[in-house]
């Protein structure tokens, strides 16, 4: 079925067909129409599920936490000042190996922020062994909230998943989406069963208890292990999805014109549809520019990055998040993927606090990109697009 | 029908080998209220000594299903726990979270709230040792008035808790849930007859139940049933039933001997006359709130008696 509809919709209607059973969210913006849609699918009768109207994001969190660790399909949403309220329990879903997923809708966290996009409530999130996807459009969105609990709860993974969308250019934007049938998405995604962690008197477990130093180690490094398989699931899945409903995302990353590319530019979220038109016009121009759309930040496909990268003369980052003093966070990933590379990796930062990122600004990293490429090395490694008082390259 | 102790299975559904100390009285209501409880249960145990004694990795002494992530969030796990099994069609187990006081009344009380609020399917109790004892004995909101604790120490400028004890059960009743009560270690007949009356009630039901600390306390070992009985004696713990929002009184104090039971425990024996007026004044009050509280919603809400 073909609606017009914004993200939140669009999410709401795929946790409805994925049949999820336990719900606890908080309203927040940009992610409240999320908690109301739910609410309306379960008073008009068509979602058959619990539904915990809780009384905090923290609250959420930990609700979620006990019905999945009891064995039952969970979800829930928030979006910035709630994640970083939630960020004590994301430990918990990760250490658990919960397939716990998650509607982030990005939005800056902390004072001289409002409620517009910055992935400052995301990105910190990305040590408590959650997975963490973002995506480009309302159709991705809905597509990828589908695919979430097909990876999360492959036996190889077993891990907790974050859908990052941006918060108000997707979430209250409208476009056409494919909304899934329950049959088809029956088909591709089975109905749950707990193997591994569930509360039954007739068989109990403990689930959480305290850990002495003499195991902890263990339970970590296997959440290592999960994360790096975890890539190979993520491809599976998506062929999974192109196979049923005809719509390929690509897996870990997508490429345009990157074959012969000079210049590349990683890109995260909604920026991406920007940098696509963007580099069809230097192509136009005869400039070998390429763009990485990259979709999973954890995990960080760095060898599929350092793969594509390997003939380029110059690579650029866009970042929507910083670490101060020291960079973006996306930036650092690249860095890592790139370490044997004398090749010029330049970081963008920008479209902070949901400052538009336009076309002009794309542009103007390309720029700084070419010019690298031609000298053979960055004026600078750390670049803030369209910031007062300070000029580009 | 009313439980006698001699009712209760032989086998524990909270085993022994946990590491509590001699004399714990949270240990020997929890083991109670187990045998009452059976086994057809999920529990929830959040950050507490509690957490601590009842085993680490890879021991647990729970022959029950078990789960714990954090501190603050026992209102918000249970309500998880339950809309699970319902959602299992698991109706015949019940899904109890037994916190501490610090737990309870201070980091945990807003999910605590809003689960009572919500009337989530679910037993809330509180094991009220009076302070932060897992992380050696802090002030908590229910430390009692002139306790000293790590955190209100004996020092020259003031002697002990200054405030007064955060009264949690009232604000249980406040969220107008069918079941609340209070209940002490000493009085094991009251104590598994209120945990009956709970798992065979549905929705919110919230106990508290008065849980002697020795070393957070200071007295000796053999004393926590003693000092139990003294305090119900002297009106530092009532015990009570709220039940669809009639409150019943089950034991009358006899509101003497305050003294006695000060002088037991290290944590008052610094208490100069001053204080144990005030503190002697501020049980009076509570008494005379109670017995009218009782009156009150006896009147409002009907029941045969205001006190057994």
């Amino acid at each position: 079925m073909r609606r017009v509809v914004g993200s939140n919709y669009a999410t709401s209607h795929a946790v409805m067909r994925a049949r999820v059973e336990v719900i606890a969210a908080y309203p927040i913006t940009p992610q409240t129409q999320m908690v109301e849609h739910i609410a309306k699918f379960i008073n008009d009768g068509i979602m058959d599920c619990e539904y915990i109207n809780v009384e905090s994001e923290h609250s959420a969190i930990s609700a979620v936490i006990a019905s999945q660790a009891a064995g039952v399909r969970s979800f829930t949403s928030t979006a910035s000042q709630g994640l970083a309220l939630m960020h004590e329990l994301l430990f918990s879903a990760g250490g658990l190996r919960l397939p716990i997923v998650m509607g982030v809708v990005n939005r800056s966290v902390g004072s001289t922020g409002g409620i517009w996009v910055e992935y400052n409530d995301s990105m910190p999130q990305r040590d408590c062994g959650w997975l963490q996807m973002y995506v480009e459009t309302n159709q991705e969105v809905h597509d990828m909230i589908l695919q979430a609990y097909k990876i999360a709860e492959d036996k190889r993974v077993l891990l907790p998943i974050m859908i990052c969308s941006d918060g108000f250019i997707l979430s209250h934007t409208v476009e056409p989406v494919e909304l899934a049938e329950q049959e088809e998405v029956d088909e591709f995604l089975p109905k749950y069963e707990a193997r591994h962690s569930y509360l039954d008197p007739k068989d109990p477990i403990a689930s959480g208890i305290v850990t002495p130093r003499e195991y902890r180690q263990e339970f970590a490094y296997q959440i290592h292990r999960a994360m790096l398989e975890a890539k190979d699931v993520i491809g599976e899945v998506n062929r999974d999805f192109a196979d049923k409903f005809g719509r390929d995302h690509s897996g870990l990353i997508e490429t345009e014109f990157v074959e012969d590319a000079e210049v590349i530019l990683l890109t995260l979220g909604t920026v991406t549809s920007t940098a696509r038109g963007v580099v069809r016009e230097l192509r136009k121009k005869g400039k070998k520019a390429g763009l990485v759309k990259v979709r999973a930040f954890r995990p960080y496909p760095a060898e599929r990055i350092a793969e594509v990268c390997k003939d380029a003369r110059a690579v650029g980052v866009y970042d929507r998040s910083v670490s101060f003093g020291v960079g973006g966070p996306h930036y650092l990933e690249v860095r890592n993927a790139l370490f044997d590379s004398d090749v010029p990796v330049i970081d963008f930062i920008g479209g902070l606090g949901g400052r538009d990122v336009a076309e002009a600004d794309v542009r103007s990293m390309y720029d700084v990109l070419l010019e690298a490429a031609k000298s053979g090395k960055a004026k600078r490694n750390i670049e803030w697009v369209n910031t007062r008082g300070v000029v580009l390259g | 029908m009313r439980l006698k102790l001699k009712d209760l299975p032989e086998e524990n559904i909270f085993s022994s080998g946990h590491t509590a100390c001699a004399g714990c009285g949270a240990a020997m209501a929890i083991r109670n209220i187990a045998k009452v409880l059976g086994k057809e249960i999920i529990i929830y145990v959040p950050a507490s000594c509690l957490s601590v004694f009842n085993g680490l990795f890879p021991s647990c002494a729970w022959t029950v299903p078990y789960h714990h992530t954090v501190f603050e969030n026992t209102g918000a796990a249970i309500s998880g726990l339950s809309r699970a099994m319902k959602r299992k069609g698991l109706d015949n187990v019940t899904v109890v979270g037994i916190a501490g006081d610090g737990g309870t009344a201070d980091i945990g009380l807003q999910a605590l709230s809003g689960a009572a609020e919500r009337n989530e399917d679910v037993i809330y109790i509180c094991y009220d040792n009076e302070a932060y004892m897992n992380t050696g004995v802090q002030r908590s909101g229910a430390t009692p008035h002139g306790a000293s604790t790590t955190t209100t120490p004996v020092g020259k400028l003031t002697k002990g808790k200054q405030d007064f004890k955060k009264d949690i059960p009232l604000i249980m009743m406040a969220h107008s849930v069918p079941y609340v009560a209070t209940a002490s270690v000493s009085f094991p007949l009251d104590l598994i007859n209120k945990v009956k009356k709970a798992k065979e009630t549905k929705g919110f039901r919230y106990l508290q139940v008065y849980a002697p600390c020795v070393p957070g306390w200071g007295y000796e070992q053999s004393k926590t049933v003693e000092l139990g009985k003294l305090a119900v004696e002297c009106g530092m713990w009532f015990l009570l039933e709220c039940e669809n929002g009639r409150l019943k009184i089950n034991r009358e104090p006899k509101m003497n001997n305050l003294e006695t039971y000060l002088k037991m425990q290290g944590r008052f024996r610094h208490m100069d006359e001053k204080q144990i007026a005030e503190l002697q004044e501020s049980i009076e009050r509570k008494w005379e709130f109670y017995k009218g509280y009782a009156e009150l919603t006896q009147r409002l809400y009907g029941g045969s008696e205001a006190s057994v």
